[in-house]
């Protein structure tokens, strides 16, 4: 980390960005937020550990319109999602300088919680460099978790621990992946259309419409949302009935369809906990299905599948009632 | 709600999308040749089958719609060359994602039907008329307050 | 709020039989934004647009329903009728209640409640509407003819004849295409050059007409009236103004003889040296060096034609040269070629050299040809005394994979006709024929196969040939079954010829895509309709010619060469175009700049521009989609692609669908 807040610094202090975005700590030891660094005290606050597993591409694209170059710190699957803002446009390039971070999975507080860890006070054992267990001093005495076990479900179905994209990189990172990424989405598949209804029933009653899937996704990055706008006569605030949420969370992931680089961040974010993460790697399942692997972000000059056809495809017929 | 009421027969509420160029025009080609199809079709005109926004599926299921199916002309075909066959694509992932969530896959459909083929178009709206009656009332998706 | 008028029509009793007319002029009346409804026996006659333009004026209304027959059918006539009366033609929307209502239900109640609802959707999304404007396009009064067979150069003539300029580009050196390697024509049996080769002449002669020989459209943009297309012209390696066309180069390529270079001509029954001309009517009479086989290309050393030329015309750093030329329409003439036999191994046509196509046949059969006209097997130059001629080789072919589910149309007739010409000069050689069915619809078709059987006194049989075996004495053991004597038949011949079914030109393909005009599975060129409009493409300002849209003999050909090109007149004679107004737009204010939009447009219409934008007191630069509305042909795939809703499509906006939907649903 400290290699990091130095090159950093190097990189304001010789002119070569104004500006870095990277994460600074929060009010607790496993909530870092991202931020903005411009002038080196700013720097005391800076962190990067095993908590920092928000993607920060998403912020380029306000941060790229600024004055001078803009130096972020990208995960290696954050790199994705910042190549997909090239191909759309979203992002200038030429205003960012891409540190690739290295990353040995991330963390989510939840399980430690789940695990009966409560009233913590401090963590070690999470620094990017280290690769041991986790250590929580907590109010009731020492607890002890290993890294894997704590690692937020995204981080088991690792895209890889290369950057797509990068300027330089600082740090190992390490190819977390033990799941198969598609795992949940047949378990669902293979319930009966009652229990995939209850399922999803359950989970999206859930959505309070704070929107913050919305807000963290890279790839859902309209000016405006429809849901906001007038175009359709779709403006929706708070859940009324169950129907708005289904509406929302079709149309937004059907939106980043093809364009979602499955980071992950949807479910990470999502307050009530719900898996948002199935609406969008069923669509990647599908298309890798039915057109051929595709991994949104990889190459900024692919032809996203839906903007995309072959005189041969699929007919819609065929892509359901696959299972029965 | 009285006894007439109970023995009353489900009658489905169908939306059809269909393209100007062939499907609209398969429609006129059914009516002038008298062969007959439900009233539950309501047919919406639109300039291509490229041109249905997912939206518009959702929000007629919503509004209380009990199936949707969209008709364009066949890949190949299309009056602007391309258009069915982003909708091939678009509609193929959404129907999968429906079904995903636990609707019913019957009550979405995708047909291709040409200028020519009257025939075809009264069969294919009898048969997803059916289809969606077989399936009843359109509960998991509609939203109650649209609802009468 | 609009002020809406409902004319509900009772098409004397086609809708009012099964429609309570009435009912649904009252139960529209309240619906929102109504100000009149009213209903009338005949809403499209003289009285009935009068009514409307009276209500217009009456009660000054700001949009139209008509509920009546298809919009395809009258929507032109009440949108004429509202311009009459001063309000925008596209404020008004038709509620089709007679094909997709009256027309097709019985039940009175049933019907009636159905029209009502149509006619919601049509009020409801005509509160919606706003005026639209068509637009003005130029035209470019010049045509572009792709295809210089007989089918490009009849349409070429006629549409210069008429005045305009019209350009033909033509892949191969010379215009001619395969009339021009036939050796007679049925039913007539004149010679086919002696009919053609004046064409050719007068197309290179008429000052009206550019031809582009050895040459191929590489891009083409732009829209009816107003296309742009790259040609690409290849290095012939000759200068065509030097050239005197004495052919001296050719006879003196030393490949002539010892290159093994074959004819396309000639379908490989000989060879051609590397400098040549395809035959020796070639339009222009300009020879072309084929760069990838010649010694001096290909080593650097040779040169003998730059040499002898008398003209000193061969020019070996000729580069392509691409020239971009502006048409007003474009016409399709890109012919056909025969199928690969590859997959037909069982007619042995890879393995004998006496297994012939039947345009190889026509090559065998000509004065000019490989063997001067002298009927020879290519294996031992002998003549030969039994020939069996086989029909349908992969036309009406079950199998999609092996061969074409069509007729190829032309077989039959040619058969018949090498069969007599054969008869003719060889009487005493014995012709069988396998077919299927012997199909001759024509003028003097069938007077013409029955003088075959009659008076020549060929051997027709119904049947399929399973397989033809060359035998070691160099004869060909025919194996087949006889259908209507129920026999199976193993005959010996000299010579098998086969009707391979005929296919668009493989480039067809691609020229298609280029001008976005669509296909069938078969890569013949689709038709605007099938009956009526059997010369258009569905693609305005694209017009087909010839076998490029579907199987057909010469007068056919020529015929509708001349119908492709009175199309072309039609629109060239215009000056100006009107330009459909229901076009897409972009809210600057919502649109991200993704490109999303543009990668879906089939006709280019969107670029991306930085422009200067106040979204609500923020003041910045934004990369926006723009939509060229002259290029726009309105069909809504950007509005689905979009994904903020900043494109929108006028006269099918987003809102307008959407209410649509609300008021079917409600």
């Amino acid at each position: 980390m400290q290699e990091l807040i130095n090159r950093l610094k190097e990189l304001i202090a010789d002119g070569t960005v104004v500006r870095a975005i990277g994460w600074k700590k929060g009010d607790m030891p496993y909530n870092p937020e991202p931020a903005y660094f411009e002038k080196p005290e700013d720097f005391d606050n800076f962190v990067y550990d095993g908590f920092c597993g928000a993607n920060l591409s998403k912020m380029m694209i306000e941060a790229a319109k600024l004055e001078g170059k803009t130096a972020v710190c990208l995960k290696p699957c954050d790199t994705y999602s910042f190549n997909q803002l090239i191909r759309e446009h979203r992002v200038n390039r030429e205003n960012a300088y891409i540190i690739g971070v290295g990353c040995r999975g991330k963390l989510d507080i939840e399980k430690a919680r789940k695990a009966g860890i409560k009233g913590i006070k401090s963590i070690s054992g999470v620094d990017i460099e280290g690769d041991g267990d986790v250590t929580f001093d907590t109010v009731y005495g020492q607890k002890k978790m290993a890294y894997t076990d704590l690692m937020l479900d995204r981080c088991h179905v690792c895209k890889g621990k290369d950057h797509v994209i990068f300027d330089e990189v600082i740090g190992e990172s390490k190819d977390t992946g033990d799941a198969d990424r598609f795992e949940e989405v047949i378990k669902i598949e293979k319930m009966t259309p009652e229990e995939r209804f209850a399922f999803f029933k359950s989970e999206l009653s859930k959505c309070i419409r704070c929107n913050a899937c919305r807000n963290v996704c890279p790839a859902c990055s309209c000016r405006k949302c429809v849901f906001d706008g007038v175009k359709f006569d779709s403006q929706q605030k708070a859940n009324v009935d169950s129907f708005e949420e289904k509406m929302f969370h079709i149309i937004r992931a059907f939106h980043v369809a093809g364009r979602c680089t499955d980071c992950g961040e949807c479910s990470r974010v999502c307050p009530e906990g719900i898996p948002l993460h199935l609406f969008n790697r069923k669509f990647i399942k599908d298309i890798d299905d039915f057109y051929g692997e595709f991994q949104a972000g990889k190459d900024p000059e692919a032809q996203s599948p839906l903007t995309d056809f072959t005189f041969d495809d699929l007919e819609p017929k065929d892509a359901v009632g696959r299972g029965e | 709600m009285s006894m007439n009421e109970e023995k009353k027969e489900f009658r489905p509420l169908i939306v059809a999308f269909c393209c100007n160029w062939c499907s609209y025009a398969g429609a006129d080609l059914a009516g002038s040749s008298r062969l007959s199809y439900p009233a539950d079709v309501k047919i919406i005109r639109v300039p291509c089958s490229g041109r249905v926004n997912p939206m518009f599926i959702l929000r007629a299921f919503e509004r209380g719609a009990d199936g949707v199916i969209i008709c364009g002309c066949h890949p190949g075909d299309c009056h602007y060359s391309t258009g069915n066959y982003y909708a091939r694509r678009r509609m193929a992932l959404l129907f999968s994602m429906l079904e995903y969530m636990g609707i019913e896959n019957g009550r979405t459909r995708v047909e291709w039907c040409s200028a020519a083929e009257g025939a075809k178009f009264s069969k294919t709206m009898n048969e997803f008329c059916e289809k969606v009656k077989s399936l009843g009332e359109n509960v998991r998706l509609g939203d109650i307050r649209c609802k009468n | 709020m609009q002020k809406i008028g409902v004319f509900v029509c009772h098409c004397g009793t086609n809708i009012a039989a099964t429609v309570d007319v009435k009912k649904v002029v009252e139960l529209v009346r309240y619906e929102p934004g109504v100000v009149y409804a009213d209903d009338y026996m005949y809403m499209c006659s003289e009285a009935g647009q009068e009514k409307i333009i009276e209500a217009i004026k009456e009660y000054g209304l700001t949009g139209l329903v008509i509920c009546s027959c298809s919009p395809r059918m009258h929507e032109k006539t009440f949108r004429a009728c509202a311009e009459k009366a001063g309000l925008n033609p596209y404020m008004v929307e038709v509620a089709n209640i007679r094909e997709q209502c009256s027309w097709i239900h019985k039940d009175k109640e049933e019907a009636t409640k159905k029209a009502v609802i149509l006619a919601r959707a049509a009020i409801a999304k005509v509160n919606l509407n706003t005026p639209l404007k068509e637009g003005e396009s130029p035209v470019t009064k010049r045509a572009l003819v792709i295809g210089g067979g007989i089918a490009g150069i009849q349409t070429a003539l006629d549409i210069a004849d008429a005045g305009y300029e019209v350009d033909i580009v033509e892949k191969e050196p010379s215009i001619g295409g395969r009339m021009s390697q036939f050796d007679k024509t049925f039913p007539t049996l004149d010679c086919a050059s002696c009919i053609l080769t004046p064409k050719m002449v007068e197309v290179n002669q008429h000052p009206n007409i550019t031809l582009y020989t050895y040459s191929e459209v590489e891009k083409v943009s732009g829209y009816v009236g107003n296309f742009d297309v790259d040609i690409r012209k290849k290095a012939r390696s000759v200068d065509f103004d030097k050239c005197t066309g004495c052919g001296e180069c050719s006879t003196k390529c030393p490949l002539g003889k010892i290159g093994n270079i074959p004819s396309e001509f000639d379908r490989g029954l000989r060879n051609r040296p590397a400098i040549y001309m395809p035959f020796a009517q070639a339009v222009p009479a300009v020879p072309v060096i084929d760069r990838e086989n010649c010694t001096y290309f290909k080593t650097g050393k040779c040169g003998v034609c730059a040499k002898i030329c008398p003209s000193k015309a061969v020019d070996y750093e000729q580069q392509d040269e691409i020239v971009t030329v502006k048409y007003g329409a474009i016409v399709v003439a890109t012919g056909f070629d025969i199928i690969n036999l590859d997959k037909f191994g069982e007619y042995a046509y890879n393995e004998s050299p006496d297994v012939i196509t039947s345009i190889e046949l026509e090559r065998l059969m000509n004065a000019a040809g490989p063997t001067g006209g002298h009927l020879e097997r290519m294996s031992d130059h002998k003549q030969p005394k039994d020939i069996v001629f086989i029909q349908c080789v992969g036309s009406r072919c079950d199998s999609e994979e092996k061969g074409k589910p069509y007729c190829s149309k032309v077989c039959c007739m040619y058969t018949a006709k090498h069969a007599m010409l054969i008869k003719d000069h060889w009487p005493d050689t014995n012709i069988t024929v396998f077919y299927i069915d012997v199909r001759t619809p024509g003028k003097n078709f069938d007077e013409f196969y029955r003088r075959a059987v009659e008076q020549y006194h060929v051997n027709y049989i119904k049947g399929q040939v399973g397989k033809v075996k060359p035998q070691p004495d160099g004869s060909l053991l025919v194996q087949a079954a006889d259908l209507l004597d129920g026999k199976q038949i193993n005959m010996k011949a000299d010579m098998v010829v086969l009707a391979a079914a005929i296919e668009p030109n493989p480039g067809v393909r691609k020229i298609a895509t280029m001008l976005t005009a669509s296909i069938d599975n078969n890569n013949f060129l689709t038709e605007a309709h099938a009956k009526l409009r059997p010369v258009e493409s569905p693609t305005a300002g694209i017009f087909l010619s010839g076998m490029a849209q579907g199987p057909k003999d010469i007068p056919e050909t020529v015929s509708q060469a001349g119908a492709a090109a009175v199309k072309v007149i039609g629109l060239l004679a215009k000056d100006h175009l009107k330009t459909n107004p229901c076009t897409a737009q972009c809210d600057t204010l919502l649109c991200n700049g993704c490109s999303t939009c543009a990668n879906v447009c089939p006709y280019g219409a969107i670029t991306y521009e930085d422009v200067q934008v106040n979204d609500h007191g923020l003041r910045e630069t934004r990369r926006v989609a723009q939509v060229n509305v002259a290029l726009c042909q309105g069909c809504g795939a950007c509005t689905s692609a979009c994904p903020s809703g900043a494109m929108d499509l006028q006269g099918f906006s987003n809102r307008q669908i959407t209410t649509e939907v609300d008021a079917i649903c409600r």
